[in-house]
């Protein structure tokens, strides 16, 4: 599809998001641009995680709008699984099912979803696997995976269908640190291919060497937002420094 | 130590002679009351769980009472009630029908809530990986949810039934001529226990086969 490059991809105007009486987002206003890895740091509770499921709708909005590929897709009337098939996640906690091999939980969404005939199916996931290096364990089932392969999966599975826009909510929190790189790789190489990512996570060194925009998320809004040189060597914002300095003092 | 007398009592042959068909034909009666009051409990169980999956506030109100009645009420007073008291509103059935439909609510309703406690033992984000990759609720439900419940439910309902299914023997009490029923009259006219003993080796040989099916299943799911 032909993307004018000024256009971004994804565009959240005034977000604001509650659960029951608590506001957890309060006016979020950011644009995503095509093939564009933005990285959103904050501290706990500061709503960064809610504001990603927000953009695949899997939480619902409270008031504001999201737009995904000129669509509004927080209006009611809004065909969720239609664009859901654009719109790649990546969890935590992998997500995988326990139940099916590993090319089968990637090719139950392009045979069900998409509707692409077994054969079809099993090629793209196959490419998937290969592009996260996971060819070799393709009959094999999750729970005979480590967390970094599992994740990897994951990663896979959401790209299959071939998406415009990848989310990862902390995709190596839940990892044991020798672990993480080989999950980094991966989401490295993606970025590489163009793919437009947009990434929670408190993998800093990551976000220093790949990232394209980093956004410091604090008590639900935008704080602030720049490249990494500017976020990590000069933030503006004392809270933002305050952030900074705790989480580059542990290294 | 009088095996010829055990053998006399309990293990007639002129007494089996006399009434194998009898017992036979009432184990055929239990089979087909056992089968019949499995399938249906069991699918109307999951139909309820799937549905209190949904999430309708007054739909789950109902399959609650529902189950928690029907948990509660011995098998033994629904069959008497619909066999004896339903005819009254104008609901006559025959005694098959009675123990049928009360053995098989019961089971519905303790099959909905081992259902239940699978779907609540299974991680909330299969659901939302498979909704993250366009697939309809319906559709994660039916490819990734219930085939990680329903592992879990296995040995709780493998049991269950088991348990329940025994129970078609209560349908002697509204006149069914099922197994025990037989026994018990054949060994009135017989002044003899040889058709009681009969009846344990019948039953044995329908409920057997249950169990051992049932480990089957919980060793084949993991």
């Amino acid at each position: 599809m032909l993307n004018n490059a000024s256009q971004p991809i994804l565009s959240i105007r005034d977000l604001h998001k509650s659960y029951g009486d608590n506001p957890v987002l309060k006016g979020i206003n950011l644009d995503i641009r095509a093939g564009e890895l933005v990285f959103i740091i904050g501290p706990s509770g500061s709503g960064k995680s809610s504001l990603l499921r927000c953009c695949n709708v899997l939480e619902p909005v409270s008031s504001g709008s999201i737009h995904f590929d000129g669509q509004d897709i927080t209006r009611p009337r809004t065909d969720l699984n239609a664009v859901r098939q654009k719109i790649g996640m990546v969890f935590q906690h992998f997500n995988l099912y326990p139940h099916m091999t590993v090319l089968s939980n990637i090719m139950l969404a392009l045979r069900k979803v998409q509707k692409l005939p077994k054969a079809a199916a099993e090629q793209r996931a196959l490419e998937a696997l290969s592009q996260v290096n996971m060819l070799e364990r393709a009959s094999y089932y999750p729970d005979q995976l480590s967390g970094g392969q599992q994740q990897r999966v994951g990663i896979a599975r959401s790209i299959a269908l071939h998406p415009k826009i990848v989310l990862f909510d902390e995709p190596t929190s839940a990892l044991d640190p020798e672990l993480v790189s080989s999950v980094l790789e991966a989401m490295r190489k993606l970025k590489t291919m163009g793919m437009t990512m947009i990434v929670v996570s408190h993998e800093m060194g990551f976000a220093r060497a790949a990232a394209d925009r980093v956004v410091f998320m604090d008590g639900g809004v935008v704080l602030e937002q720049g490249t990494p040189q500017q976020i990590f060597e000069q933030p503006r914002h004392e809270r933002t420094q305050a952030f900074i300095s705790s989480v580059t003092s542990r290294h | 130590m009088n095996i010829q007398g055990l053998i006399f009592t309990f293990l007639n042959p002129e007494v089996i002679g006399k009434y194998y068909l009898f017992i036979l034909s009432g184990m055929w009666v239990t089979v087909k009351v056992g089968v019949a009051v499995g399938a249906t409990g069991l699918t109307i169980g999951f139909l309820l769980a799937f549905m209190r999956a949904a999430g309708v506030r007054t739909v789950n109100v109902a399959i609650i009472v529902f189950a928690d009645v029907l948990r509660s009420l011995p098998p033994l007073v629904g069959i008497i009630l619909l066999f004896f008291a339903f005819p009254y509103i104008g609901i006559s059935m025959s005694a098959f029908a009675a123990t049928w439909l009360a053995l098989s609510l019961v089971l519905a309703a303790f099959a909905e809530e081992i259902f239940w406690a699978g779907l609540r033992a299974t991680p909330k984000g299969l659901m939302e990986a498979g909704r993250s990759t366009g697939m309809s609720w319906m559709q994660t439900m039916w490819y990734v949810v219930w085939p990680h419940a329903l592992k879990l439910t296995v040995p709780p309902l493998t049991n269950r039934v088991i348990a329940i299914v025994k129970g078609t023997a209560l349908g002697a009490v509204v006149g069914l001529a099922e197994v025990l029923n037989n026994a018990q009259s054949a060994t009135s006219s017989a002044g003899n226990a040889t058709p009681l003993m009969m009846c344990a080796i019948g039953s044995l040989a329908i409920f057997l086969p249950v169990v051992l099916v049932g480990r089957y299943l919980e060793r084949r799911f993991r």
